[in-house]
């Protein structure tokens, strides 16, 4: 496919050709095509954000059947943009008795493995920022890292409900983090490596869904409640604990929060649309149809899965109450732990059968 | 990787290192010592990177970054309260245990200056293949009694941290 | 001068006698686990850095510091458990309080 290369490998290609005669050095050149992926990522985060607020507001009018944001623009397109504006034009307001150094930090931290993560998501084929050996686990053990800025802002802002918030944070998110990595094991399994190209590579003929049913359920699930979002905002619920370690924050503050949490609700849902949904593969459909939907660039198919799985978290969202505390832990410890450990076993077995089956 | 980019790779991860591990040990109030231990890992992790280590670096983000660090700090908040100033005093005979650190920082360090190692230059090609093949090979047993002693220590830490029924 | 074995061996050192000091001279209990921690690295830094450089060819460095990282996991679960149960005992975590010979 290389022969064919679609609109962003060209175009990255041509980036390569302005920047390699300015700098001359190879190396130089490598780091620089680094820099100008870091500058498309965070590009994407922002705008990405920006789209999500919006969409958000409108799945959720369109779930309750109300209109949601209309009146800026058509739809109400530009709703997001007058929100930026007023966040930024807030007071950037400090209480005084927050633990300075903690309090300040934690929006920025927030943000900073959010950004991480992006480095191994596979927007298409040769269209992965950094294709590491260990793609996935670099993901897994980056965004293990999202705890510590909740745990800060909880802590810092000096207040009960805060406190509470982030200690919440940290027990949700440490007993979730476990069913979603060992749902993702089976796919890795199946491949035989961790690489994220290899892990879309795998999946040309059949999309691992199929083969991961249960993998793929477990992890839909706790990765809603790696993301904080409902039916698992335990974390901000509103009506127990104002809105827990965010109590504190406003304005372009409280925007960094935001924005961490809408990067990495893409980067769950790419990670599901690259392990389990295909990534860039395009349908498999037989014949004619078939061609042309090898036609699409892959970037735009890994880009349609993506924002697929974001509606369906949004549906959620506005769907389920919020789970209680105990409830949430006894489901994550009880019950997606043993079905992942069991869908691990089943998948062991099942390639041991296969092995066997055609004598390999 | 060319040595310059290499050597200054190097310090900065050292100097982050080092510095949040002096202030997880200098530092008066235990919260702040507990979030610089997590940077504190962070530049170890970097460390690994640049020895070729990578899938360890990964570990390292995961196992002390986000549960060791994160299970420490936690552990700090459910005991301390009021007085944030002063939560991780020195104890009355910390002159003597600088003393003692520090000779032993003399002695280490001196050691290794002195010790010729059989160094190889070959830069290793990494592969989690070649981890894995070990691990389940060569080590398998260490593998499973690792796995056992951690089972025993999430049984053990919930009945301590829950209390047992008298049987 | 280029960076080796050496400068990783010697910031293995530095880590290590850091986290000595902490457990020499500190009074609160979970202070003494951070330390104990600090020492834990250390001691990888020194096992990863020695097998990049003494024997590249096998992983056998990067393995133990598997087990170790698996034994400080184990370490700082029961130990922060202990501490727990201390405090909710004693209202205290000062490793100096705790004096009695007897529950």
């Amino acid at each position: 496919m290389n022969s064919n290369p679609d609109l962003l490998t060209s175009l990255a290609g041509s980036i390569r050709s302005v920047l390699s005669p300015l700098i001359g050095n190879p190396d130089g050149v490598d780091m620089a095509m680094y820099g100008v992926g870091l500058l498309a990522v965070i590009t994407l985060i922002f705008t990405n954000a920006v789209i999500l607020v919006w969409g958000e507001r409108k799945v959720a009018g369109f779930m309750q059947s109300r209109y949601g944001p209309n009146r800026l623009g058509p739809w109400g397109l530009f709703q997001s943009i007058a929100d930026v504006l007023k966040l930024m034009s807030k007071e950037d307001y400090r209480p005084k008795l927050v633990d300075k150094w903690v309090w300040a930090l934690a929006p920025i931290i927030m943000f900073a493995p959010a950004v991480a993560a992006y480095a191994v998501l596979p927007f298409g084929k040769d269209l992965v920022p950094v294709d590491l050996n260990i793609g996935i686990f670099y993901f897994i053990a980056v965004s293990s890292i999202t705890t510590i800025p909740l745990l800060m802002a909880g802590w810092g802002s000096n207040n009960k409900y805060s406190l509470i918030g982030g200690m919440r944070a940290v027990a949700q998110m440490v007993s979730y983090e476990i069913p979603l990595v060992f749902s993702m094991l089976g796919a890795i399994m199946l491949v035989g490596s961790l690489k994220m190209s290899s892990i879309v590579e795998a999946q040309s003929h059949i999309w691992f869904v199929f083969l991961q049913p249960v993998a793929f359920l477990v992890y839909v699930i706790a990765a809603t409640a790696e993301t904080n979002r409902a039916p698992f905002d335990l974390v901000e619920g509103e009506s127990e604990i104002v809105a827990g370690p965010l109590t504190e924050y406003s304005g372009m503050r409280w925007a960094m929060f935001f924005l961490g949490e809408y990067a990495n609700l893409l980067a769950v849902s790419a990670i599901a649309s690259a392990v389990f949904l295909g990534g860039w593969q395009p349908l498999p459909l037989p014949g004619a149809l078939g061609d042309m939907m090898h036609a699409i660039p892959g970037w735009i198919w890994f880009a349609l899965k993506t924002y697929i799985m974001i509606f369906v978290f949004m549906w959620f969202r506005w769907t389920f109450p919020r789970f209680r505390v105990d409830q949430l832990m006894g489901f994550g410890w009880k019950v997606l732990l043993p079905l992942s450990l069991a869908n691990i076993l089943v998948t062991g077995v099942g390639i041991f059968l296969y092995r066997v089956a055609i004598g390999g | 990787m060319n040595d310059m980019v290499f050597a200054t790779a190097f310090y900065i991860l050292a100097g982050i290192t080092i510095l949040s591990a002096v202030g997880v040990v200098f530092l008066k109030n235990i919260v702040h010592s507990a979030f610089l231990l997590a940077l504190a890992f962070f530049g170890v992790a970097g460390i690994y990177v640049l020895l070729n280590a990578e899938f360890l670096a990964a570990v390292q983000l995961l196992v002390y970054g986000g549960a060791i660090a994160v299970l420490i700090a936690f552990g700090v908040m459910l005991i301390q309260r009021r007085d944030m100033s002063s939560s991780n005093p020195d104890a009355a005979w910390s002159p003597l245990g600088l003393g003692m650190a520090v000779m032993a920082m003399v002695v280490f360090i001196a050691a290794i200056v002195l010790t010729q190692f059989p160094v190889t230059n070959v830069a290793p090609e990494f592969s989690v293949e070649g981890l894995a093949r070990l691990l389940l090979t060569d080590y398998v047993v260490a593998f499973e009694a690792a796995a056992v002693l951690l089972l025993a220590a999430m049984v053990g830490a919930i009945i301590l941290a829950k209390g047992a029924k008298e049987a | 001068m280029t960076v080796g074995l050496t400068h990783f061996l010697i910031l293995g050192t530095i880590l290590f006698s850091l986290g000595l000091y902490t457990v020499f001279a500190k009074r609160s209990a979970i202070a003494i686990l951070m330390g104990i921690e600090l020492m834990l690295n250390a001691v990888n830094v020194n096992l990863i850095a020695f097998n990049r450089y003494v024997a590249p060819e096998s992983h056998i460095g990067q393995i133990f510091s598997v087990f170790v990282i698996v034994v400080a996991a184990a370490e700082v679960a029961v130990g922060l458990a202990l501490v727990i149960s201390i405090y909710r005992d004693r209202i205290s975590t000062n490793v100096d309080d705790l004096d009695w010979l007897k529950w």
